[in-house]
């Protein structure tokens, strides 16, 4: 009920929010940008929606879960809102979940929505959508999710700015930490070998969340994959969580 | 149990500068309020005022000391159901109207949705806010965002408030009905912390004062037992005789327009100057012995530290 309130609360502040809808402008613009790509394009149509029109997805709700998650945690502490709110009777977790759950709640309506012209556009061009369009579209939202985590773990201690860059640097290290494998392969020293791998364990893999290719290029997906994708969000965003309970918890509020 | 609130030796210090080096804020507060009183908590500006209500409402947390609230640990949910907070210079989400901002933070103390509505109502009325209910908080006034703040701060119904400075920014007649809220409070048996260092307030409405200074109690206790009630000097103002026939009677003298303005420092001159007064058909318009001040009191207390 507690984490509600603060959650829906959230959820108001953020959509009164007006670069979400500048972010969101431009997200609308991308899909439909990628119907003009098609037109100019020799072949498959429906394969450069369907690419563009996923990409824009995903990099635009992340810019949004960056903005939002680093800016509205800090805007709590730095515009004092937090002194009367944690003198109610609620747990300082409570307070960063509520948070957390608004911003979820501001991501899951934006990705509906462009969802909602992503596949206008797509319809278009054919009549049939694949279910697995859903499954992918879920697991951007998933990878949002974490994103919006990592916002919030930054924000508990840091500047909005300061917020933005480390978790820029989380979502590009992310999707780049698979290039750690190929690496693992070529190296001979024992030791290095070891610590490269250590060093990938440790460090996100956000290509867990991305199935582009294969459905651009009607790959297959293994069920299991999927289930694993999912089961790696959940996991990744509570530790991303725990650890910003735990900060958050003996912070001072000056 | 009489005390509503009990604090012992609390310190608290913050690094600064550089080289982190650590400030003392508090150094060791000792104090208790009782039931039912309006208990004042006046110091000057940086002395650490705010710092102990930030203690006691867990925004920050002491190195050393105890707090209990109604006998509860301070940061226990049971405590902090009993207790209403107004900061000082409150600032509250301002794309919320006042009915939805109380509405949002009557939903933390999980109160039936009957009972939620009926209380905003009611302390929406009693802040004076009737006029602004539905009205969004970035276009309310300095005065009218600590109205809806005590009114945050009322909504549990609690049987202890901690007010931080919440007179500043009123005018007059704001300042009045804040205050009368404030003695309402305490004849309904609320009890009521109330930090400022507006002393005529202070003096007004509370019935225990503790003074701070540099992070330390120096002064705590009921104001008639800390204000001497002896008289300082009597303060006479008279028309229609000349300044001249009385200057060698008071200790200092001064004139505006008719009127003349004499300090009597020893109180067996006064009656000379009485006499002195009448015998030249003078009109005395006022006499007033002054005794000390809670201003007299908090001044020699600074001064002294």
């Amino acid at each position: 009920m507690k984490i509600r309130a603060i959650a829906l609360n959230t959820f108001k502040e953020a959509i009164k929010d007006r670069i979400l809808y500048l972010v969101f402008f431009f997200a609308a613009v991308c899909l439909i940008f990628s119907r003009l790509l098609a037109l100019l394009t020799v072949g498959d149509q429906v394969k450069i929606i369907t690419d563009v029109g996923l990409a824009a997805i995903s990099l635009f709700g992340t810019f949004m879960a960056i903005l939002i998650g680093t800016g509205l945690v800090y805007k709590e502490i730095d515009k004092k809102t937090i002194f009367t709110l944690l003198s109610k009777p609620i747990h300082r977790y409570q307070f960063l979940l509520g948070k957390f759950f608004g911003l979820i709640l501001t991501l899951l309506v934006m990705i509906l929505l462009m969802t909602v012209i992503f596949l206008l556009m797509l319809f278009v061009h054919t009549i049939q959508i694949e279910w697995r369009m859903f499954v992918v579209i879920s697991l951007i939202f998933f990878e949002l999710a974490l994103i919006t985590s990592v916002a919030i773990l930054f924000s508990t201690f840091s500047t909005p700015i300061l917020s933005s860059v480390f978790t820029l640097a989380f979502y590009l290290i992310g999707h780049f930490s698979w290039g750690l494998e190929t690496l693992i392969a070529k190296i001979q020293s024992r030791f290095l070998k070891t610590s490269a791998e250590v060093l990938y364990t440790l460090l996100p893999d956000l290509e867990n969340f991305n199935y582009k290719t294969e459905i651009v290029h009607s790959l297959p997906i293994p069920d299991k994959v999927i289930l694993l994708s999912f089961l790696y969000g959940i996991v990744y965003t509570a530790f991303v969580l725990a650890v910003a309970m735990f900060i958050f918890r003996k912070r001072d509020f000056i | 149990m009489t005390e509503a609130l009990k604090i012992t030796n609390l310190h608290k210090s913050f690094k600064t500068g550089f080289f982190f080096k650590r400030k003392k804020i508090l150094k060791g507060i000792t104090l208790t309020v009782d039931k039912g009183e309006i208990f004042g908590y006046l110091g000057p500006n940086g002395a650490g005022k705010t710092t102990t209500i930030k203690c006691i409402m867990g925004l920050i947390f002491p190195e050393t000391g105890e707090i209990q609230i109604l006998g509860q640990p301070y940061l226990s949910l049971k405590a902090k159901t009993q207790i209403g907070f107004l900061p000082e210079n409150p600032y509250f989400y301002d794309y919320l109207t006042a009915t939805e901002f109380l509405r949002f933070y009557s939903q933390l103390f999980q109160l039936r949705k009957e009972d939620r509505e009926q209380r905003i109502s009611e302390l929406i009325e009693l802040v004076g806010l009737e006029k602004s209910r539905n009205l969004q908080l970035r276009k309310f006034s300095r005065g009218m965002l600590q109205r809806i703040g005590l009114a945050q701060a009322l909504l549990n119904e609690p049987t202890i408030v901690f007010l931080d400075e919440p007179l500043g920014g009123l005018d007059p007649i704001g300042r009045k009905e804040i205050r009368d809220v404030i003695v309402r409070l305490r004849d309904e048996g609320k009890t009521v912390f109330l930090s400022s260092h507006i002393l005529q307030d202070i003096e007004m409405i509370c019935d225990r004062v503790a003074i701070i200074v540099n992070g330390e109690i120096v002064n705590a206790g009921r104001l008639s037992d800390l204000i001497s009630e002896k008289v300082f000097f009597t303060e006479v103002i008279v028309s229609g005789i000349e300044a001249k026939k009385l200057e060698n009677s008071g200790d200092s003298l001064n004139q505006h327009g008719e009127r003349i303005f004499i300090k009597v420092y020893d109180d067996a001159k006064l009656e000379d100057i009485l006499q002195l007064i009448q015998s030249h058909k003078g009109r005395i318009h006022s006499l007033i012995p002054r005794t000390e001040t809670l201003e007299d009191l908090f001044v020699g207390m600074v001064k002294k530290q």
